[in-house]
């Protein structure tokens, strides 16, 4: 059961992105582009979001003790602000005004298989992949004690 | 390019997003966040279920645009950069610095903000802010 609900989120995610113009770089560079062809629209694509999200992740956690077809609700618990945090927001804001892709609209653009999109989804998947696999902090030595 | 400003169309894509995010903690207890989801694919430490789960939500994103197809009649419209370099360049950059900084539009913007996540306040004032500034850069300075 949870795993048709998975695919039935990740539907409806990809069907929000395409109606919202969130899937078309043109619009995200446009949004960026403060400067310029300003277009606002993504500011209610995110608000949309916030709106129907908040309210929900409110009420779940208050009305329900786990989810209904899991064990519990996965919540982040972190809450210090790392140098790592900062650091990835900057290099994923750098390159997501490169190409005006993040990662949901580029997976939900590769079947209409622009040259663009073809091209960026692969690197994005090494872009992942190897930040899996980076080590937490980068200049400690393997097997190094603190 | 201009693009028209769709404020209805927008917000009403925008809530889907909202609702995706509180089906799949309703029903699986995860934050829909892409970035997350979609690296925990390939990650060593992932479980079978929790692969499996990632694996559908991102199989749902990816059917998106083909039911687009065959409801409408055609693919939604889009304008992508072509320049292999500067795509290339942009996917490594967007695929690392998300999983790095442990989220990206959707897991900090929308489903990080809705919870008051402090980090994912910082996180996307940061990321939105070195767009616009690469935007800037791009687009007026060279």
């Amino acid at each position: 059961m949870k795993q048709i609900f998975a695919l039935l989120s990740g539907l409806i995610f990809g069907l929000g992105l395409i109606i919202s113009g969130m899937a078309n770089p043109a619009k995200v560079l446009n949004f960026l582009d403060l400067f310029g062809s300003w277009d606002p629209s993504l500011a209610f694509v995110m608000g949309g979001g916030i709106l129907v999200t908040a309210p929900g992740y409110a009420w779940l956690t208050r009305a329900r003790s786990r989810p209904f077809f899991d064990s519990k609700f996965r919540i982040p618990q972190k809450s210090d602000l790392e140098p790592k945090l900062i650091l990835g927001a900057a290099i994923f804001g750098t390159g997501w005004g490169l190409g005006g892709f993040c990662p949901g609209p580029a997976l939900t653009a590769l079947p209409i298989a622009a040259t663009g999109t073809l091209i960026f989804v692969p690197f994005m998947l090494i872009g992942m992949w190897a930040a899996r696999h980076a080590p937490d902090k980068p200049f400690a030595l393997k097997g190094a004690t603190q | 390019m201009e693009t028209a400003f769709t404020p209805w169309l927008s917000l009403g894509g925008g809530m889907m997003i909202g609702a995706s995010a509180v089906l799949l903690m309703a029903t699986n207890g995860r934050i829909a966040g892409i970035s997350g989801l979609t690296s925990r694919i390939f990650a060593r430490s992932t479980d079978g279920e929790a692969r499996s789960v990632s694996a559908l939500f991102v199989l749902g994103l990816l059917l998106a645009a083909p039911l687009w197809l065959l409801l409408s009649g055609e693919w939604p419209q889009q304008w992508v950069p072509s320049s292999p370099v500067l795509m290339a360049a942009a996917g490594l950059l967007v695929g690392f610095g998300a999983v790095f900084g442990s989220g990206c539009t959707s897991g900090h913007g929308v489903c990080g903000i809705s919870r008051g996540s402090a980090r994912s306040i910082v996180a996307t004032i940061v990321f939105m802010s070195a767009a616009i500034a690469t935007v800037l850069v791009t687009r007026h300075l060279i």
